[in-house]
């Protein structure tokens, strides 16, 4: 009878357990999901963006290499977004450009234009984890943030560079990312990225991102100056600085097809 | 373009749909430094040296107007070359007016203009002489006097071009290496037209991309960009005559792209006052990303080309088969290399190439290229390059 109970008490303290463990497992879950929306929601509106970027790439030596890079970029309601990119430097790439209609969920649709032939190349968009342009950045880490493309859990809530920050951590759907997940953390008056943690297939730390400067456009659209992109397993980093962000261009669907690709200067 | 930026700003104009109104204009230069070594003396006369040294310029400038509604672009391009005098030559690659409007573009003047998907040959790209004194793989090409309507709608992208004015294929000089063995002679150039030269023709084509698929449609009717030949004595040399025939062209560009894989083809069907034929390019390319837990793609292609005429067929693959490979090493000096085997079907002969670049510093890129010709049969078309096996370096400097 005693052992009859204690048995009973067991398992009912064990489904409480469990239950309880479901429960935190959903709402961090949930948490983290509301998290990534709210900065989502928060960046809405901006519907059209032009931005100059200037990669410099470190190697372990501390030797540089320049990439400048201009971009043209149009938010797609319900899908991902369209951009025209357009290589300045280094100069033996001068005049490449890129054309990209990422989606939400799917392969993206991707052109490149290469100015010696006059040719229009359209290329596989399944190189996620592929650096881009030799720098430590990848193409995923570039591309425009979908809900879609991870899974999310609530971590923490922990002080960061500009007050207190959300850590949520996510985990990517594709089966084509480079990581198992990465670690961001997320301040909580302005929803910005502020930190990310990358971890490589095997879930060891390969990168750390930190986003600074941040500005605000428009009123509304927080963006940063400089994201500094360092990787721990091979020594070498790249900053990437953004100037003359402009939002509200009157850009439309027509400023993206293969005609502005080949003259795109 | 800082300098528009700053405009704007200065001038409240942030919010504006339109930049301000300013002219821009900019001018690059290249210069390339060509060393090619050849292990054997050529087989025919003026060929007998190993080494040759050959500069080229490429300058281009650019200027746009009118809220960058209007622009135009100024291509020319000059080589100097030790020995053949033919390769010595120059071209204006580019000197077109551009104008743009809501969904349409007029580009009027000299263009260089590609179609295709395919990578070892490009059936459809019909509307540039080719200049192959710069090199054997038709990536250069004559600059086209041209009106080309251009419009965009929902459903593809619509080109209409008057083609007023041809270009005579170029020919490397008695001196130069890869040549016939037997040289072609300008003044004996004949044209079915009796406008010769100034016949003008047309062209049209449909192109869109939808879903995986990047589609494109041509006609072409005017004057063929490859000549036929005719043994003839002049001046007491048998020498080669070209002869231009007017053609009417239609054919097919298309490309899937899924997943890692780039199923690509090309079909054409020439009508000319001769005969009539199909041809076709077909093949696919596949890429494993990051081999090796590293950065570096490995690109293997798989090409058939088919030409219904069969030996008789001018074409570089009328019954081959080109294999290669593509290694990018996606490192900060965008290291890559490509080895590529054409083998031909008929002759049994094959060519093997390797192309290899690599940035140097911020303004330098080193080029090496190889190629390997291996005949197949005596009668073997390719025979003329038998001791023609080269191997290429060159650097270019970007100002």
């Amino acid at each position: 009878m005693k052992i009859t109970k204690l048995a009973t008490t067991l398992l009912a303290a064990s489904i409480l357990t469990i239950s309880t463990a479901t429960v935190f497992a959903q709402s961090a879950q949930e948490q983290g999901l509301a998290i990534s929306q709210e900065s989502i929601a928060r960046d809405n509106g901006w519907v059209d963006m032009l931005a100059s970027m200037t990669m410099v790439l470190r190697n372990k030596q501390g030797q540089e290499s320049i990439r400048e890079i201009r971009m043209k970029t149009l938010e797609v309601a319900g899908d991902g977004d369209k951009s025209l990119s357009i290589f300045d430097k280094p100069r033996d790439v001068k005049g490449t450009a890129f054309l990209s209609f990422s989606h939400n969920v799917g392969a993206d649709d991707q052109w490149l234009y290469l100015p010696a032939l006059k040719r229009v190349k359209r290329i596989a968009s399944r190189n996620k984890s592929g650096p881009f342009m030799g720098s430590e950045f990848s193409f995923e880490d570039l591309a425009s943030f979908e809900i879609e493309k991870y899974q999310y859990k609530f971590i923490e809530e922990q002080p960061c560079d500009l007050g207190e920050c959300f850590v949520v951590e996510q985990y990517p759907t594709d089966k084509y990312s480079g990581y198992t997940r990465r670690l961001v953390w997320i301040d909580k008056a302005e929803y910005r990225m502020i930190k990310v943690e990358f971890y490589d297939r095997k879930n060891s730390l390969l990168k750390t991102l930190t986003s600074h400067d941040y500005k605000q456009y428009n009123g509304k659209f927080w963006r940063p100056s400089l994201m500094k992109m360092v990787n721990h397993q091979n020594q070498k980093s790249t900053d990437l600085k953004w100037e003359n962000y402009r939002f509200g261009n009157g850009l439309s669907a027509a400023d993206f097809n293969k005609n502005t690709l080949k003259r795109a200067r | 373009m800082k300098k528009i930026v700053l405009l704007a700003i200065g001038s409240g104009l942030l919010t504006q749909p339109v930049i301000a109104s300013e002219n821009y204009f900019e001018a690059n230069l290249k210069v390339s430094t060509e060393f090619t070594f050849y292990p054997q003396k050529g087989k025919f006369k003026g060929q007998d040296y190993h080494a040759n040294l050959s500069l080229a310029l490429s300058p281009d400038f650019y200027w746009e107007w009118n809220d960058q509604q209007d622009s135009l672009t100024f291509e020319p391009f000059f080589r100097k070359d030790q020995h053949d005098s033919s390769r010595s030559h120059a071209d204006i690659r580019e000197l077109n007016w551009v104008h743009l409007s809501d969904n349409w573009e007029l580009r009027t003047g000299l263009r260089k203009v590609f179609w295709g998907v395919t990578e070892f040959q490009n059936l459809v790209d019909v509307i540039n002489q080719k200049d192959p004194v710069e090199g054997l793989n038709n990536e250069h090409k004559l600059g086209q006097p041209m009106i080309n309507y251009s419009v965009v709608n929902d459903w593809g992208i619509v080109d209409l071009f008057l083609l007023p004015g041809f270009r005579e294929q170029t020919y490397p000089s008695t001196d130069g290496r890869l040549r016939a063995s037997i040289p072609v002679e300008d003044v004996l150039t004949t044209y079915e037209s009796s406008r010769e030269d100034k016949h003008i023709d047309l062209a049209a084509r449909w192109s869109h991309s939808f879903d995986v698929y990047d589609i494109g449609v041509h006609w072409f009717k005017g004057t063929d960009r490859t000549p036929k030949y005719q043994a003839v004595t002049h001046n007491d040399n048998l020498v080669l005559k070209a002869h231009y025939q007017q053609i009417e062209q239609v054919g097919i560009d298309l490309q899937a792209t899924v997943d890692s894989w780039l199923y690509k083809g090309e079909v054409i069907y020439q009508d000319n006052s001769t005969e009539n034929y199909w041809a076709t390019q077909v093949g696919f390319e596949y890429t494993f990303y990051g081999i090796q837990e590293s950065a570096t793609d490995l690109g293997v292609l798989l090409e058939a080309g088919y030409d219904q005429r069969g030996i008789t067929a001018d074409a570089l693959m009328q019954n081959d088969i080109g294999i290669g490979a593509r290694l990018a090493f996606n490192d900060a000096q965008s290291s890559s290399l490509l080895a590529g085997v054409i083998h031909d079907l008929d002759y049994h002969g094959n060519s093997f190439s390797l192309e290899a670049e690599r940035r140097l510093g911020d303004n330098w890129k080193a080029s090496i290229e190889a190629r390997i010709f291996s005949p197949g049969s005596s009668n073997d078309p390719s025979n003329i390059f038998d001791k023609d096996d080269y191997f290429k370096i060159t650097f270019d400097r970007y100002f």
